[in-house]
């Protein structure tokens, strides 16, 4: 993958210097971001060093003090978004108990792509999904792996167990990130890694960003496994509706099988999330429930607006 | 740390099964499990059988395992 496409003044300094001229890095501090295309284009290419990296940026950047500086100034920007909306929504965080967790999911209320694209879709709008949800579906559960090394034994165990069945058991025919990979090569599309970046809207590169933001640092492992519980649980019963939506048009089985899959998958990992995962992590640091539902909060507000983004643009 | 369980019963929800298994469903034809953990459906509402599929979260309640 190349560099994205630059969005505002501050991506198009920061992309010009990481490819060109990494010698002169320094002039980006104190640079801010134009708009929330701008802060959310950037952030988004500094973590994808951390991910596969670009081919026309020296891999050594990953590290770059300036660049690092860079990042956690647009992540306290993003984190203190993410904390705010969370206090301003939720008010009084539950006591944890698996219950709990899954009725503040049902409990949740916002517009379903998933319904959208089982009644009513078009096959055109359907493609749009498709590309825009490529750049997370590529690199599935790769965000939540980082914290792995941070947790207690049980926690460790638990979130493996899980993230083996991510990864397709050792079969890399059955990762599920090349599941949606076959998916879109059946559908006409690319399966190219970050093909599709350029034509994202900001609220799909927050969402993804958001994920990484939770998964590279230690400190937010609460917020990191709430994320991954809340995504499990808002997963297989949409998961369904989408395949029947795939179906409906007469989209390719490879795609609708992705889906299929996780129907199933996530009807299993939605209790491991919740009671062995986010369960062992409670047990050991009591202190984190806060972060877990700052985390699994932030999951469902983030797709409530990539969902009212797209059913406007639709809708239009 | 207590035990590590081979079978979860999850409340109100499915039945999890850790490891290889063969599980015959109500009409006597048997699937083995293919994933790490499976979920086996409780609610008997579900679409893939006899896996679970997420549906008794929206059934009512009173009706869940």
């Amino acid at each position: 993958m190349l560099t994205p496409k630059p969005r505002g003044t501050l991506s198009q300094t920061l992309f010009e210097l990481m490819r060109s001229r990494p010698d002169e890095l320094g002039t980006i501090r104190g640079r801010r971001p134009e708009h929330p295309d701008d802060a959310q284009i950037s952030l988004w290419a500094l973590y994808e060093l951390s991910f596969r990296g670009f081919e026309d940026v020296e891999e050594s950047l990953e590290w770059h003090p300036d660049l690092v500086a860079l990042r956690g100034e647009l992540e306290a920007d993003l984190e203190a978004e993410l904390r705010e909306r969370f206090r301003t929504a939720v008010g009084e965080v539950p006591a944890w108990s698996p219950d709990a967790f899954f009725d503040f999911c049902a409990d949740h209320d916002g517009p379903s792509l998933a319904s959208f694209v089982h009644r009513d879709a078009s096959t055109d709008q359907v493609l749009d999904l498709l590309r825009l949800r490529s750049v997370y579906h590529l690199k599935e559960a790769d965000w939540v792996a980082w914290q792995v090394p941070r947790l207690d034994d049980t926690t460790k165990a638990a979130l493996m167990e899980l993230q083996y069945d991510e990864y397709g058991t050792g079969n890399p025919h059955r990762l599920h990130a090349g599941m949606f990979a076959r998916g879109l090569e059946a559908s006409g599309l690319s399966a190219t890694y970050g093909a599709y970046v350029d034509e994202v809207p900001a609220e799909i590169l927050e969402q993804n960003n958001a994920m990484s933001l939770f998964g590279l640092h230690r400190r937010l492992r609460g917020a990191a496994l709430g994320h991954l519980a809340a995504f499990e649980v808002t997963s297989s019963l949409p998961s369904r509706r989408i395949a029947q939506g795939l179906r409906r048009l007469g989209l390719p089985e490879a795609m609708a099988a992705y889906y299929d899959e996780h129907v199933e998958a996530d009807a299993v990992h939605e209790q491991l999330a919740v009671r062995t995962i986010c369960g062992a992590l409670v047990a050991a640091e009591p202190t984190l429930v806060t972060d877990i539902f700052l985390g699994a909060f932030s999951c469902l507000d983030l797709e409530d607006r990539v969902a009212h983004r797209l059913l406007g643009e639709w809708a239009a | 740390m207590s035990e590590h369980p081979d079978v979860i019963v999850c409340p109100g929800g499915p039945l999890l099964l850790r490891g290889d298994h063969v599980v015959q469903d109500e009409d006597g034809v048997t699937h083995r499990t293919t994933r790490p953990v499976s979920a086996v459906c409780r609610c008997g509402k579900t679409s893939t059988s006899p896996w679970c599929d997420g549906t008794h979260k929206v059934i009512p309640a009173r009706n869940r395992p």
